[in-house]
């Protein structure tokens, strides 16, 4: 029998295993440094400092973050953005995961034909460019050139048919799905290779017991995912509240109509980078991206003490 | 999934300065920096051989930028020291901003610059008008152009006051073959650029509103403004179908496609539709409201050209601007990019009979540029987004003239402080 690693690693002389922790791991922490973390610090550091008419840098301490959550001039806006990217969140977690979970429970049934086919078609909208997707949905909800209406109209509900885009009731919402359907490939893949990995006899077992299909997924499969399902959840998370690309490619920086689908990323951007006659103000705009990462970093810890800690998890 | 966009950021900005200094570094040549990508080829094959006639040994490179993102580059770009040697400048702030970084140079000694008015020159000058750091181009008109083929069909006629619009956009609606009027809000800056600050300023008389709004001596709650609102805000019953969600791209290929009578527009359109539509036009300036006898059209000022502080090579790129200046460049302009007018004094031929009408309306109105765009729109909340916001929620009914009103004095009250 082969010496256990650890015994290895502790008869190693000091220095000779500082170089190899130096080799192995340096080449990965001086990438992640320079573009992870390294930006992450300087942006925080931005944050504290505002910049006068000539240019030069003055440090204000939190001045800025006082002026984002205090002033109305800016809370307004950023509790507007925030409010929103709630509902983007939610609007993922009740629609994209469980449909998500659905695909994968289908996906993952003795017996389908074309397996192969359905999950490439699924899951082919989250490789395409995000400015194709926000191009094509703006065409096909247009009320002037769109199918949408159309189609509604051939099954006798066109009377149901909106700009919805362009409402300020829907914008949000319709947004929020457009992304949900590109992006619901993601849980549905991570999902279903949950599912594979559920050993056979399970399911044999309850099969021998008299369960149909449904009440496996239900009873036997969907607590042993529970785990991924989580994960899945936090992935969200992190990518919902990082969002901006979707919102900017369809309804540009100022994510009218009045603001209703303005996100904390393009509030950031405008902020950062101003728009039209807008001058871009980069220490406000640190600002609102430090926030951002609290606001993630939050989420995280909760899910971590609340969530992660109290998962079983099932050894097969 | 997962993007990491304050790290893409750093690496983003970094890349770029990478690229533009590759760019860059080739010597002799001169590069401009536009947002006018639209133009290339314009500035390829007519514009820059026709200065290279006068100076056959100055390289000159046309290296525009997207307009959406071209603010952002050109700062990230002069900030890294890699930005080209000429600088093309948005009105106002923009590059005013520029200039007191000390990253454009003052051409108030520039040969040529007396060639341009005042006003001409207003939008790249310091507030107290002292000095002068970019070379006027051009300047874009609003009003409102109409498919000649329907208002001969239904027998109509231009309007000239804001009751007979009226009248010809009813015409229209009863006859329902054509969207009477052809403007979407789902962009926001076609309802604020093409109907208040397109209708209004015979509303607040042009400049003298403009100057009052600046000196603190009128304000947007006056009725004037009010007014201009409440006309917008009439529009929505003759606008397309889900008119809420038309992009500006809609609204251009409804236009052309025929599908529209009139459009609100903006001279810059006028290329645009010569390449696509297969009808006759024509333009109208803004109807006006009963009662006015004066008549006033936005005409702004929109874009201009400056020297890079930082340029190796400056008296090249000094010889360029001066060109600029002639009589010369201004008619190949204009007639290549019907719609951008020249601002110079000497009167230049236009050969597009759109284009030429809308310039026509020099001689029978007077010009204004829009209200927001000088000192205005300096603070927070900034005033242009303020108006997008407010104009595209009147025109939907979301909001009452008064209410916009209101919240367009609010948001100026809040950091404007006139001077007295």
């Amino acid at each position: 029998m082969p010496e256990p690693v650890s015994n290895i690693i502790s008869q190693m002389p000091r220095l000779r295993l500082a170089a190899l922790l130096l080799f192995f791991l340096g080449p990965a922490l001086a990438v992640y440094s320079l573009f992870s973390i390294y930006p992450l610090v300087a942006t925080m550091a931005l944050s504290t400092y505002t910049s006068d008419p000539s240019g030069a840098r003055h440090f204000i301490g939190i001045a800025n973050f006082q002026a984002l959550l205090g002033d109305a001039l800016w809370s307004k806006p950023f509790w507007n953005a925030f409010r929103n990217n709630l509902i983007f969140f939610a609007v993922h977690m009740c629609v994209q995961n469980p449909i998500g979970i659905a695909l994968a429970g289908l996906l993952s049934l003795p017996g389908l034909r074309l397996k192969g086919f359905y999950r490439t078609v699924m899951f082919l909208p989250t490789m395409l460019s995000v400015v194709i997707v926000g191009f094509s949905w703006n065409l096909i909800l247009s009320p002037l050139w769109g199918v949408a209406a159309g189609a509604l109209k051939t099954v006798c509900l066109g009377s149901l048919f909106a700009p919805w885009l362009g409402l300020e009731s829907s914008a949000l919402v319709t947004l929020s799905l457009i992304s949900v359907w590109q992006f619901v490939g993601i849980p549905m893949m991570l999902i279903y290779a949950a599912l594979l990995n559920i050993p056979d006899e399970l399911i044999d077992a309850a099969r021998v017991d008299g369960l149909g299909h449904f009440r496996i997924f239900l009873h036997i499969k969907l607590p042993l995912v529970l785990p991924t399902i989580s994960l899945v959840s936090i992935l969200t998370f992190v990518a919902n509240f990082n969002a901006f690309d979707l919102i900017y490619s369809v309804k540009g920086a100022l994510a009218g109509p009045n603001f209703a689908t303005d996100i904390l990323g393009t509030f950031f951007y405008r902020t950062f980078f101003g728009n039209q006659l807008q001058l871009g103000n980069p220490t406000m705009g640190a600002a609102v991206a430090t926030i951002m990462f609290f606001i993630i970093l939050v989420g995280l810890c909760l899910y971590l003490v609340l969530v992660q800690r109290r998962i079983r998890r099932y050894a097969f | 999934m997962r993007r990491t966009f304050k790290a893409g950021m750093g690496a983003g900005v970094a890349a770029v300065a990478l690229f533009a200094g590759l760019a860059v570094a080739q010597a002799g040549a001169l590069k401009i920096e536009s947002w006018r990508n639209d133009d290339a080829d314009i500035w390829n094959s007519k514009i820059i051989p026709a200065f290279n006639k006068h100076y056959p040994d100055i390289k000159i490179e046309f290296a525009p930028s997207a307009p959406k993102e071209y603010n952002a580059a050109l700062n990230a770009r002069l900030d890294g020291g890699t930005a080209g040697d000429l600088i093309t400048c948005r009105p106002f702030d923009a590059s005013l901003a520029l200039y007191q970084k000390h990253q454009l140079d003052s051409l108030d000694d520039l040969k040529g610059m007396d060639n341009f008015s005042d006003v001409a020159k207003a939008a790249w000058q310091t507030d107290d008008g002292k000095t002068t750091f970019c070379v006027p181009m051009a300047s874009v008109i609003t009003g409102f152009i109409y498919n000649k083929e329907v208002f001969a069909k239904l027998g109509l006629a231009e309007p000239k006051t804001l009751d007979e619009f009226h009248a010809v956009l009813e015409k229209l609606k009863k006859d329902g073959t054509y969207i009477p009027l052809v403007m979407g809000t789902a962009d926001q800056w076609e309802a604020a650029t093409m109907g208040f600050q397109n209708i209004g300023p015979d509303y607040w008389k042009g400049e003298t509103g403009r100057t009052n709004l600046i000196a603190g001596k009128e304000k947007f709650t006056d009725p004037q403004y009010v007014a201009a609102f409440k006309e917008i805000a009439g529009w929505a019953p003759y606008l397309g179908s889900g008119f809420q969600a038309q992009t500006y791209a809609d609204s251009q290929n409804l236009f052309s496609l025929g599908k529209g009578a009139i459009y609100a527009a903006g001279s810059w359109d006028i290329s645009t539709f010569r390449g696509q539509a297969q009808f006759a036009m024509g333009a109208f300036p803004p109807p006006q409201p009963a009662g006015t006898t004066d008549c006033y059209i936005s005409d702004h000022t929109d874009i201009a050209m400056g020297v890079n502080a930082a340029s190796k090579n400056k008296e090249d790129a000094r010889k360029f601007l001066e060109w600029l200046t002639t009589p010369e460049f201004a008619t190949i302009y204009a007639n290549a990019l019907p719609g951008f007018f020249p601002l110079a004094k000497t009167p230049v031929k236009i050969d597009d009979d759109v284009a030429a009408t809308m310039v026509g309306w020099r001689q029978t109105c007077k010009s204004t540029i829009r209200n927001s765009y000088q000192i205005l729109s300096r603070g927070t909340p900034n005033l242009e987004n303020e108006l997008w916001n407010v104009s595209a929620q009147v025109v939907n009914g979301k909001l009452t003239p008064e209410a916009a009103a209101k919240q367009l004095q609010d948001g100026l009250d809040k950091w404007y402080k006139p001077a007295r």
